[in-house]
């Protein structure tokens, strides 16, 4: 496989087991640094007041960011646009870690994701099933995420974009090279990577969840379920407690098949954010960038 | 049976690098995992992240209790070797465990854009791929303190005592060479 970020997949390696948490100041990511974040996401508004207030969610203010990164010493993530090569490369400019290419932000391209091979800087990507990751991977993408439903504190979404592409996943083990081929031709993915996925049995890169979660148990359901690591958006944030809903996140994550330590972190937390049911939502932001 | 500190990082390819070296090995997430091993390995992960939850479930002082008594080898990769260093330079330090007589500047080439791999000849171990992944740099190393290789004049592989701390990850690519000299620790 050429064209791979592989400094890039190293560092998600070095993500995992770990919660990448939102911030939209300095001041929060401080908060996030301390709880024990392994990365935190710069961003303008947090998902459910991109949801709440509307309008087009674009890449942060870059000197926001900056100050981010001057707060903090752990890994800077900011999202970019869908197809946004311009705000990309502000953000490499500003040699940030990790550039989000995220469909929580208004798209900018209908047709194309951002062509991440030339970038040295790596990128992640959300996805919904195993076509769309590979897609994803294909243009250069070193980390897959699920979509989700970001900003609801509704960890449904996440669950069933998980267990798709896990489902996906399976349904490729001992495929005839001919179904391959047409799974391949479908997605608009070349076989090789699929054959890889088949025999490996994974995706080749690592793979969080994000999308909705919003406490301790939530992060742990997604880690039994096999997944890398969590991005946690406005669970944290739009909690009452922030700084202690963050510890208590990063612990049960870490502890995920301890069910002592998730009681006790779970346990006074507060208020939470207010959830938000699927069906109700007018936008779907797991049906941009397919 | 050597175990490897599983709270955060990248611990699968530890214990994938030992289980191809046919070694006993375990994840590490409690006092109780700690038992019975005799050497430990703290991946490459966020040593912010990884010294809060090591003080949190009490293995900071158990590991550190047992390490001074000479009757734990410990092998620190990246994050790692940050927490074995005496001093930690850098914005936001975490806590050191201060096993390893070294000053360590945390992300000191700089952000994800300065990552970079090298080929590296190691006297004793032959040629080593590395991964050097935001890395740290040892500027300063202590009398106690043997350097097993450099690059670009900084020590990148150091060892004091049953103590082993490298800058780069021998684990991210497979590299099996550091992790064996680690297990004669």
């Amino acid at each position: 496989m050429q064209n791979r970020n592989i400094l890039g997949e190293d560092l998600a390696r070095m993500l995992k087991g770990g919660v990448i948490m939102d911030v939209v100041t300095a001041e929060q990511a401080k908060i996030a640094e301390e709880a024990g974040a392994c990365a935190v996401m710069a961003l303008e508004r947090v998902p459910s007041d991109i949801r709440a207030h509307g309008g087009v969610a674009r890449m942060s203010d870059p000197q926001l960011i900056e100050e981010i990164q001057a707060a903090v010493s752990i890994p800077v993530m900011a999202k970019v646009r869908i197809g946004h090569t311009a705000e990309a490369r502000i953000l490499e400019e500003l040699q940030i870690d990790f550039i989000d290419e995220s469909e929580v932000l208004t798209p900018a391209d209908p047709f194309a994701h951002i062509d991440k091979r030339p970038f040295k800087i790596p990128f992640v990507c959300g996805a919904r099933n195993l076509g769309e990751a590979l897609r994803r991977i294909d243009e250069g993408a070193a980390m897959i995420r699920t979509k989700g439903e970001a900003g609801t504190g509704n960890i449904v979404e996440a669950v069933r974009h998980w267990k798709q592409m896990r489902m996906d996943i399976l349904s490729l083990k001992g495929m005839r090279s001919s179904l391959i081929k047409k799974f391949a031709q479908k997605e608009r993915v070349p076989q090789e990577l699929v054959l890889q996925v088949a025999s490996m049995q994974r995706l080749p890169v690592v793979t969080f969840v994000a999308g909705g979660l919003a406490t301790p148990a939530d992060a742990v359901l997604m880690m039994s379920l096999g997944a890398e690591g969590v991005f946690v958006g406005s669970g944290i944030f739009k909690s009452g407690d922030p700084a202690r809903v963050a510890r208590a996140i990063v612990e049960a994550t870490a502890h995920w098949n301890d069910a002592a330590v998730l009681a006790r972190v779970s346990s006074g937390l507060g208020a939470l954010m207010p959830g938000l049911e699927i069906g109700a939502l007018p936008t779907k932001m797991q049906e941009r960038g397919l | 049976m050597i175990g490897v500190l599983a709270l955060q990082g990248d611990f699968a390819e530890h214990m994938d690098v030992l289980q191809a070296l046919h070694a006993m090995a375990k994840e590490v997430r409690s006092i109780t995992d700690l038992e019975g091993c005799s050497h430990l390995i703290i991946p490459g992960g966020e040593s912010t992240v990884m010294a809060r939850l090591m003080q949190s479930c009490g293995l900071w002082d158990c590991i550190l209790d047992r390490a001074q008594k000479g009757d734990l080898a410990i092998f620190g990769t990246c994050a790692g070797a940050i927490l074995l260093a005496s001093e930690i330079h850098g914005k936001n330090a975490p806590p050191s465990l201060g096993l390893v007589d070294m000053t360590i500047d945390r992300n000191a080439y700089g952000s994800q854009l300065q990552s970079f791999h090298a080929d590296m000849d190691l006297s004793t171990m032959g040629r080593v791929q590395c991964a050097f992944i935001r890395a740290p740099k040892i500027i300063r190393t202590g009398k106690a303190v043997e350097t097993l290789a450099t690059y670009e004049g900084n020590p990148v592989l150091v060892t004091q005592g049953r103590f082993l701390a490298s800058t780069f990850h021998p684990e991210a690519r497979g590299e099996r060479a550091v992790h064996r000299m680690f297990m004669g620790l």
